[in-house]
């Protein structure tokens, strides 16, 4: 089953193009990390799936195939949106009874525990309450619906590393008890790198990169050498983003069976989430290659330019 | 990891077996949002209606005692009676008829845009309208929740209101279908008091923030209320005509006067005749009675000179039909515009 399913996906707010032919397919069982630059349609994106907007042209579908916001999405999905709104002027205990009341499933006993262990005052109004504490409440809110999907729109943009942290570990522990799928949009790409197992970069509303983390590291590499010859090597090789420090060039390739040996005076690592990431950012043009194994999907998740 | 195991049910199964959420989740949902506004609609109808209770028993008494002055056409029983007229003329029959005419208005401008407004200013219908109880729901049992309150509260309060006003009623000097109390009382108010609040969801939901919303909501009321006691009231039947000499000034609301001669029409006018009028008929002065008023004078005026006047009115038995008509239309008007509300919440504004 696909969480979110979406082929050439269009949305235009006047003259501006939020989304163009963006086509891509998440699998259920991941903790997805949307990533782009501002502007690359990751918002646009996760309020199409939660049925907040309408596409302008071609469609979404989530949960294996439903309408977003069709009674049965709004039911298995729970999103958080940006900045976590939540009504400023109602006290938590408020909120957990408006939320059970406006849903078919709601665990109030194991979000007050949650809350509690959380250390924040039930009494207290949501408007009063520090950004973290903010942030965990309206995740709390949404994991007690028991949802399929959770979609998560930039939840630790306003937190500290601390906070960030304990948001992550309950989202990773509803994961591991409750199975349930999680996309998150987010800036922090440190964070994402320790929760996220699969990875959907978009670029100015299209989808550059799409894949499992794992299995679209496995196929770069990070190659340090010499400066001087970086630019004859790299003719060689498929770059992805090249970049010196000194006397030293860092070359973040792909990988192909057909590479040579390693010239002498070049070192080959493993690529980081992060660096990855940042790489395929820089290079807005540059697209991931199709892997083996990547599934029935993979067609739909390649960048057509 | 996988949760491929968990695959659900048959789309077609499961979507079937899935049962709206009951209307009634909402009632607490709309207390909790609304309850400010609401506790401060009941400060302000029940401070009102406190003080509509004490005068009006005053009002009561008073007219009672006038009219129950024996032998009833002496001259000072009259006098009772005008000086009863007099006495409360403007602080007790003018003054709150006139503050009543913006309780409508104000209950639909304070309840009506937060709905809406209030989410979309504040971003919190990102939470509301992706729960599991459906935005499209959400918004009509809303609307309809705070409609029903509303309008039921606006109905307690025009009875209290019927019976205060009713001295005034009785000693014949008012209209009962003037434009400025025939809303107040009867049925129309609880659906004057629906239709401000339709407007202001409606207002809400177009314009996105609730002050300007609320703005928007109080100016057309206002436009509306204007435009029906102004030119379209008159028109819900269709007028009877008599001499000017016959009609009772309290029970009939004249629409239009003109005169005859010949069985010619010579002249027309609306409302009080001219000062030109006047002085050109009657250079000896008017005389006003209390039933018939000026008009009625200048018709006699008139008839001393050969001329007949003539009167559209609309008779003040005609209230309750009246009462009737602008209602249905104002409930009809109110249900379209909470309709074109929830269709434009469920087409999706974002």
């Amino acid at each position: 089953m696909n969480v979110i399913e979406a082929d050439g996906l269009v949305k235009r707010y006047g003259s501006t193009w939020a989304l163009r032919e963006c086509s891509l397919a998440i699998p259920a069982g991941h903790v997805t990390a949307l990533v782009g630059p501002n502007g690359s349609g990751k918002t646009t994106l996760l309020s199409l799936a939660a049925g907040l907007a309408a596409p302008s042209a071609g469609a979404v579908t989530v949960l294996g195939g439903r309408t977003p916001g069709s009674p049965i999405a709004l039911d298995g999905i729970a999103f958080v949106a940006q900045d976590t709104p939540l009504y400023k002027n109602l006290s938590v205990v408020d909120m957990l009874h408006l939320t059970s009341n406006l849903n078919r499933r709601f665990d109030k006993a194991s979000a007050q525990a949650r809350l509690t262990e959380l250390g924040i005052p039930l009494k207290r109004k949501a408007g009063k309450l520090s950004g973290g504490q903010q942030a965990q409440l309206a995740l709390t809110l949404a994991l007690a619906r028991r949802p399929r999907l959770l979609l998560l729109d930039e939840p630790m943009a306003m937190l500290d590393p601390l906070a960030r942290h304990d948001f992550m570990a309950t989202v990773m522990a509803a994961m591991a008890d409750d199975g349930v799928s999680v996309v998150l949009s987010s800036h922090v790409l440190a964070e994402l790198e320790r929760v996220a197992d699969y990875l959907v970069l978009l670029s100015q509303g299209r989808v550059q990169v799409a894949g499992e983390v794992e299995d679209l590291l496995a196929r770069h590499r990070l190659l340090t050498g010499p400066a001087a010859e970086a630019e004859r090597y790299s003719e060689r090789l498929s770059v992805v983003h090249a970049s010196r420090g000194g006397s030293q060039a860092h070359l973040l390739v792909r990988q192909n069976a057909t590479d040579g040996p390693l010239p002498p005076g070049w070192e080959s690592h493993p690529v980081g989430l992060e660096e990855f990431t940042l790489a395929y950012l820089r290079e807005p043009d540059a697209a991931a290659p199709p892997g083996p194994g990547r599934g029935p999907d993979a067609e739909l998740s390649e960048v057509t330019t | 990891m996988t949760t491929l195991a968990a695959l659900p049910a048959p789309v077609h199964l499961e979507d079937a077996s899935l049962q709206p959420l009951p209307w009634r989740r909402m009632a607490w949902v709309t207390w909790r949002q609304h309850r400010v506004a609401l506790v401060g609609l009941a400060v302000l109808l029940g401070s009102a209606a406190v003080y509509l209770w004490l005068q009006g028993r005053q009002i009561h008494h008073a007219y009672g005692t006038a009219v129950g002055c024996h032998a009833a056409t002496s001259g000072a029983c009259v006098n009772a009676i005008n000086y009863f007229t007099s006495t409360y003329n403007l602080t007790a029959r003018k003054i709150p008829a006139l503050l009543i005419q913006t309780v409508p208005a104000l209950i639909g401008a304070f309840l009506g845009p937060p709905v809406l407004a209030r989410e979309l200013e504040n971003g919190t219908f990102r939470y509301a309208w992706t729960q599991g109880f459906g935005r499209w729901r959400w918004t009509l049992a809303k609307l309809v929740f705070l409609a029903f309150l509303a309008a039921t509260a606006a109905e307690l309060f025009s009875l209290l209101w019927s019976w205060y006003y009713q001295p005034f009623i009785a000693d014949g000097q008012t209209n009962p279908l003037a434009a400025f109390i025939f809303n107040l009382r009867g049925v129309t108010f609880a659906f004057w008091t629906l239709v401000a609040f339709a407007i202001g969801g409606f207002a809400g939901l177009l314009i996105h923030r609730v002050v300007p919303a609320l703005v928007a909501t109080l100016a057309t009321y206002a436009g509306l209320a204007l435009v029906v006691g102004v030119f379209l009231r008159q028109h819900y039947l269709t007028p009877l005509i008599a001499r000017q000499q016959n009609l009772l000034a309290s029970s009939a609301w004249v629409t239009g006067n003109w005169a005859t001669k010949g069985g010619r029409t010579v002249f027309s006018f609306t409302g009080a005749p001219t000062n030109n009028m006047l002085g050109l008929f009657c250079p000896s002065g008017v005389t006003v009675k209390p039933s018939s008023g000026l008009v009625g004078g200048f018709a006699q005026c008139l008839s001393q000179h050969g001329y007949t006047l003539w009167a559209s009115y609309q008779p003040a038995s005609r209230f309750w039909p009246f009462q009737w008509i602008e209602s249905g239309w104002l409930l009809a008007l109110s249900a379209l515009l909470i309709a074109a509300t929830v269709w434009l919440v469920r087409r999706r504004v974002g």
